[in-house]
């Protein structure tokens, strides 16, 4: 009943081949696969912060205009761009190591990196506005409670839509957050693409932490590529300022 | 077994394709278009863009029918989320109780 | 043809996973799904020692009606730490972090998971998520509940929310990286002819729990999250200073929670099909409905949350439908008990310690089942919420259930994990005290429920006292049943028989390697030509490869 794999001498003698897999085919799929199931949790995971916005901006439309009206519109979009730039070198350096062409593949990783931190140094850049203009919330930040001028945002005093504007901010800090956490982390996956790339580890028959990584960084486009309308553009054609 | 290379210029085609998009989201927040459908007008271009994303640099067009299912399910349990929880808020209000 | 009968036993001395390489270090630096299964097993029980400590100490502050034991504020931390540390760190890593870990490779003629490393680091995530619960209990605890609701857990309890949070948000990611591994290895890494629905229903089960796991387990991530932010910064979405809604974080919780105890029974419900198949020795009655009702159970358990949610805001339209879906959740399980009593109909069953605890499974399980649909139906539970009555629901099916599957299997599976044999005699009289130990302790609890005894609370009316007593009496024999298994497991790993390759005379490809299995798990990758649960004639089993050439092949 049972016959065994008797003549499998065939050595598939590719360094990377891990002893558990027959062969690089296998060990391919089953990484791509992991990934794109890792991709899913992360999915669920921001799921949860898009449910919690969608929530409250129903709740609260003209609190959640007057906070995102306030945001700095040309950075946002300007690291969009970034963002969707990096994006395609990512995809580039996929392509480069498929091909086996191992120096453009190493300048789009770098690249890529270089966009990534650029992207965060523009985050920063917000991050220390809102700073500035008391717009963190709560009692984060110790000494800068939330306490933003009401005037900047047309309000009074004590207006009901502060309470509001403070929502909203806390999700913005929350999904930003989550998503600049995940470039930091993407960040480091790039450096280690780039040391063992130029170690030369990488090849058209093994290429899959390049092309696993990629997908996640592409994923983190993604999110951003959300995040910016739903935090950036609310009701700016009511002529907010 | 070889995979499927993307071309180079389908590559830069999608980059085109997404700048474009991220212009037009920018320029359609500041129209004042009827019933309110601004927001609508957003998602459906971010949801153009993210679905250019997964189908060529994520190469799910060239991918196994079982990564489809996979990016299916993950937008399909969202939804449930999403559908249920809603079921609740937009439902509270017939009985004026709660938010 | 090699009989298995009549195969040679393989002597002690030989190379296996257990004695392959030696030191404290070839374990903690392992990449072997046998020793992380171990490793986990090793962990796993701890917990439930602290766990069960706990527990020792509600039974004895509600032997009284007075709250003389503990004061209020350390009664609250008690139940709180014995849910957290049994829900989060036994119940939902025990059956797939240890049996499955250990054998769905083996089941499915794999040489390993597919990431073996990343096994590895989930049972260090698992550690850390540990590590630093046991600190936030050890510096002062964590009072509000398994279920940390809001307002309570972000502004007015003045215990160690953040840490216990951090510890579970931690740990969730292990119990991730365990599901990520499950699927890819039952796409990928089946051995040739190993098609789905040959597969043992315990590696379905396995794969519709690590759906769950995959498409849940983010949510609790990020609720618990935003849970401890909101209780640093002061102020958040759950909070109604600022217009958020409590409720919201019930909403986000159970939608990972509920789906969660299924997390906690599949599993269990995946190695009680092994044992009544293989102890009856019979084809499971209906394999394909009970392979594809663990994939229901995983989608529908996802379309019933608002039942936990009845007596909260949640509109009544809500309520209806969540109250009606769980009643559709409870058809794919009855499903299951349907099969597995049609399975025992006229075989030919051996009633060894596995089965025993397996035949109180089917019971105790649908004692649980049932008892959820009083709690699913929307008047009924109005009555019945916050009482003992859900408290004795929810233990009858996660501890009647899943803890006896994990019991049973890990009997059935002991000869293969540590090639020793447990004393039969000793493991019956074992099932047998915990079955009665069991319900003694939680069938006075439904009525203490029923007729109105409120839960979490240290302190209650005299007349609730009787059934408190009876309780308390069963949880003692209860703890004195599980402390004999955990004796002579113990025991047998020194002392205990040498187990066969096959002692139960099986047919499952974990039963054709030698026990315990060697590091690849087989000789050569196995070819697969039968179904699971195919009781050919013994002659015609036969076994992977050869026990380094001292056998032969006969025939
Ligand atoms: C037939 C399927 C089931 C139904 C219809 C059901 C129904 C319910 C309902 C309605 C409640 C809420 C009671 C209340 O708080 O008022 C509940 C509580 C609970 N159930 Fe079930 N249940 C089912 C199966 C399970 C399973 C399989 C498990 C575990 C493995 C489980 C574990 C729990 C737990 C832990 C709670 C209490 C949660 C808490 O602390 O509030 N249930 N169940
Ligand atoms: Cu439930």
């Amino acid at each position: 009943m049972i016959e065994s794999h008797a003549a499998t001498p065939e050595i598939h003698g590719h360094p990377a081949l891990q002893h558990h897999f027959e062969n690089m085919e296998q060990q391919r799929e089953a990484g791509t696969l992991g990934m794109w199931i890792f991709l899913v949790t992360e999915i669920m995971f921001f799921g949860g912060m898009f449910l919690a916005y969608t929530l409250y901006r129903n709740l609260f439309p003209a609190g959640f205009v007057l906070a995102s009206n306030h945001l700095d519109i040309t950075l946002g979009a300007v690291n969009t761009g970034v963002l969707i730039l990096s994006s395609f070198t990512m995809a580039m350096a996929v392509y480069f190591t498929q091909t086996g062409k191992l120096r453009p593949q190493v300048w789009c990783l770098v690249l890529t990196l270089i966009l990534g931190l650029t992207f965060l140094g523009i985050k920063a850049v917000e991050y220390h506005e809102k700073y500035t203009d008391r717009l963190i919330p709560g009692r984060i930040i110790p000494g800068a409670h939330f306490g933003p001028d009401p005037h900047a945002f047309h309000l009074q005093a004590g207006a009901p839509e502060l309470a509001q504007i403070e929502m909203f901010y806390w999700i913005y800090f929350a999904m930003t957050g989550m998503h600049a956490l995940h470039m930091v982390i993407g960040a480091g996956l790039l450096t280690y693409l780039i040391i063992f790339s130029l170690k030369r580890r990488f090849d058209p028959e093994y290429h899959s932490p390049v092309e696993v990584i990629g997908l996640y960084w592409h994923f983190v486009d993604i999110v951003w590529i959300f995040l910016f309308p739903l935090l950036y553009l609310l009701g700016r054609h009511l002529g907010g300022h | 077994m070889s995979e499927h290379i993307v071309s180079v210029r389908v590559y830069i085609t999608i980059f085109l394709v997404l700048l474009v998009g991220t212009a037009l989201t920018v320029w359609a927040a500041f129209v004042d278009f009827p019933f309110g459908l601004n927001t609508i007008i957003a998602m459906a271009i971010a949801v153009t863009k993210a679905t250019f994303v997964v189908l060529y640099f994520m190469h799910v067009r060239y991918s196994t029918r079982l990564v489809w299912v996979i990016v299916g399910s993950a937008l399909f349990w969202m939804g449930i989320m999403f559908a249920f929880t809603f079921a609740d808020y937009f439902t509270r209000s017939r009985l004026s109780i709660g938010t | 043809m090699k009989p298995i009968e009549s195969f040679e036993l393989p002597s002690p001395s030989k190379v296996n996973y257990l004695n392959a390489v030696y030191g404290l270090k070839s374990w903690l630096l392992t990449k072997d799904h046998k020793r992380i299964a171990l490793l986990y097993l090793g962990s796993i029980t701890f917990f439930f020692f602290i766990g069960g400590i706990y527990a020792l100490m509600i039974r004895l502050e509600l032997l009284t009606p007075s709250g003389d034991f503990l004061e209020s504020t350390t009664y609250n931390k008690v139940f709180t730490q014995h849910g957290i540390i049994m829900i989060f760190f036994f119940l939902i890593p025990s059956i797939p972090a240890t049996l499955g870990n250990f054998l769905i490779p083996m089941m499915i003629g794999a040489k390993d998971l597919a990431f073996p490393r990343i096994n590895l680091l989930s049972w260090y995530v698992y550690l850390a998520g540990g590590i630093i619960t046991i600190y936030a209990l050890l510096a002062g605890g964590v009072d509000t509940g398994w279920t940390f609701y809001t307002p309570f857990s972000t502004t007015f309890s003045n215990s160690y929310v953040v840490a216990t949070g951090l510890g579970i948000f931690i740990n969730g990611f292990s119990s991730i990286l365990t599901g990520l591994n499950f699927i890819v290895t039952i796409h990928t890494m089946r051995a040739p002819g190993m098609t789905w629905f040959r597969m043992p229903l315990f590696c379905w089960s396995h794969y519709a729990t690590s759906l769950i796991m995959i498409l849940g387990t983010p949510v609790i991530a990020i609720t618990v999250l935003l849970l401890a932010f909101e209780r640093v910064s002061g102020v958040g979405i759950f909070n109604p200073k600022l217009g958020g809604d409590p409720v919201l974080f019930q909403h986000m919780f159970w939608f990972y929670s509920h789906p969660a105890v299924y997390i906690m029974v599949l599993p269990g419900m995946g190695v009680i099909s092994e044992l009544i198949a293989n102890f009856s020795r019979k084809n499971i009655f209906g394999y394909s409905f009970v392979a594809f009702s663990s994939i229901a159970i995983a989608v529908f358990g996802f379309l019933v949350w608002g039942h936990h949610m009845f007596v909260t805001p949640q509109s009544v339209y809500a309520g209806m439908i969540f109250s009606f879906l769980s009643f559709a959740v409870a058809i794919p399980s009855a499903i299951k008990v349907f099969n597995w009593t049609a399975t025992l109909y006229k075989s030919s069953i051996s009633y060894d310690t596995p089965m025993l605890y397996a035949l109180g499974f089917i019971g105790l399980f649908t004692i649980g089942g049932m008892t959820g649909l009083f709690l699913a139906s929307l008047a009924t539970d109005v009555h019945l919420s916050d009482t003992y009555f859900v408290v004795a629901h929810f233990h009858y099916i996660m501890v009647g259930g899943a803890l006896m599957a994990y019991l049973g299997g890990l009997h059935y599976w002991w000869p293969k994990m540590t090639g020793r044999m447990y004393p039969e005699g000793w493991g019956r009289f074992g099932a047998l005290v915990v079955f009665v130990g069991f319900n003694l302790t939680f069938l006075p609890q439904f009525i203490a429920g029923y007729i109105g005894m409120p839960r979490r609370y240290h302190a209650y009316p005299p007349e609730f006292q009787v059934y408190n007593v009876l309780s308390t009496a069963g949880a003692s024999i209860l703890g004195f049943g599980m402390l004999i298994p955990a004796v002579y497991f113990v025991w047998s790993m020194r002392y205990g028989k040498h187990a066969e390759a096959n002692p139960w005379h099986l047919p499952g490809l974990e039963w054709r390697t030698q026990s315990p299995p060697p590091t690849e798990n087989f000789e050569q990758t196995p070819i697969v030509t039968w179904d699971a649960y195919e009781f050919a004639p013994p002659e015609e089993t036969e076994v992977v490869g050869k026990f380094h050439g001292e056998v032969e092949r006969a025939s």
